[in-house]
């Protein structure tokens, strides 16, 4: 097992909790030194869409973000910035730690999860609909105050069990093709499928601009999409077994920079 | 729908300027069907212009051809400060525009 110092910062940050939990001594399926972002699998051209903070599409859907942030939902409500004021600093560092364990919810918690639990609890709002797009907005321009930090989620305590489901539905194998993720993002990653290169299944830049989509979309949108190409059957958006899926995959990418909005092929 | 514009933040008097819009518009190319199988009608920007002050300098015939959410990129030469602005038209009739203002200098 290897740990960079810049993990063991995190974990610092996390707490001491985390150090006694035990969480650090997993093992790490793809080495520390070789944990690589979706975007070193792009072809030049995308990767220079992503990083022009102009022409990367995302950015449409992070200023409508920001308008949602400030607009109540109803007459007489209170919006984001009533209660969180400027998101550059509120907001900052919060999607490198999601999805996290919510006591008061009870249960495992995403940005999108968050934001829905915020707009019924303090806001008297209905939630929005997954993959809607005031939710991709809102989830894009929260995500993107975070834009340079490194993934760090708590994997100890309460999320521990959401930890080991996530773990146990990566690597088990599903569908026709009986595929499993590790598969394709553990074990062949770098290689090619079809004109493809496969990827390490990072979710560091989401909710992200996928080009095949022609729009932005949410992590789990990212999963039904992979089901659907092994076909196997997918599940709702927002089942349990995504978010605990998520909270696996964001443990795995640790460290890496949260690069909202990406742009994906 | 929205759009982002982008020109130099300051320019000098007969500079050539590089003027970029990104507009969000889903160019539905009108090949494709809903989940239900219902066919997705036909909507992409057809013809895009951009005046200075009020004087046409670029102008551009779009298809559904084009990816979702255009991209364009010209070149224009700096003349005075005033306002550069977008005009688009779809094929569901929908007629917008934004606008940005420009300080040229010297």
């Amino acid at each position: 097992m290897t740990r960079s110092p810049a993990i063991g910062a995190a974990v610092l940050v996390l707490g001491a909790a985390v150090l006694a939990a035990g969480a650090t001594a997993q093992e790490r399926p793809v080495p520390r030194d070789k944990v690589q972002s979706g975007v070193a699998f792009l072809a030049p051209d995308q990767r220079a869409l992503q990083q022009d903070a102009f022409a990367n599409p995302g950015m449409l859907w992070v200023e409508r973000g920001e308008r949602l942030w400030r607009e109540p939902p109803g007459a007489g409500g209170r919006s984001c910035a009533s209660c969180h004021g400027d998101a550059a600093a509120s907001m900052k560092g919060v999607a490198a730690r999601y999805p996290v364990f919510d006591a008061k919810a009870g249960r495992l918690l995403n940005l999108e999860g968050r934001i829905n639990e915020c707009r019924t609890a303090h806001q008297g709002a209905a939630p929005f609909p997954y993959e809607s797009e005031a939710l991709l907005s809102l989830t894009a321009y929260v995500a993107y105050q975070s834009r340079g930090m490194p993934v760090a989620v708590a994997i100890d305590g309460p999320a521990r069990k959401h930890f080991e489901s996530g773990e146990q539905l990566y690597y088990q194998r599903r569908g026709q093709l009986n595929l499993a993720c590790a598969q394709c993002h553990t074990e062949n990653w770098g290689r090619k499928l079809g004109p493809e290169t496969i990827s390490q299944g990072h979710p560091n830049a989401y909710p992200l601009y996928r080009l095949e989509w022609q729009t932005l979309g949410s992590l789990q949108r990212r999963f039904r999409s992979c089901l659907s190409g092994i076909r196997a059957e997918m599940l709702p958006y927002g089942s349990p077994e995504y978010l605990d899926l998520e909270l696996y995959v964001a443990w795995r990418a640790a460290g890496l920079e949260i690069e909202t909005p990406g742009v994906r092929r | 729908m929205a759009a982002r514009i982008q020109v130099p933040a300051a320019a000098k008097r007969g500079e050539v300027i590089e003027v970029r819009i990104l507009i969000q518009h889903p160019m539905e190319t009108g090949y494709r069907v809903d989940h239900v199988g219902k066919p997705v009608p036909k909507n992409a920007i057809r013809t895009l212009t951009c005046r200075y002050n009020g004087v046409e300098v670029f102008r551009a015939a779009m298809s559904p051809g084009i990816a979702a959410n255009p991209y364009l990129q010209f070149y224009t030469v700096a003349e005075a400060s005033g306002e550069l602005e977008f005009f688009w038209t779809d094929d569901a009739g929908t007629q917008e525009s934004a606008r940005q203002p420009i300080v040229v200098s010297g």
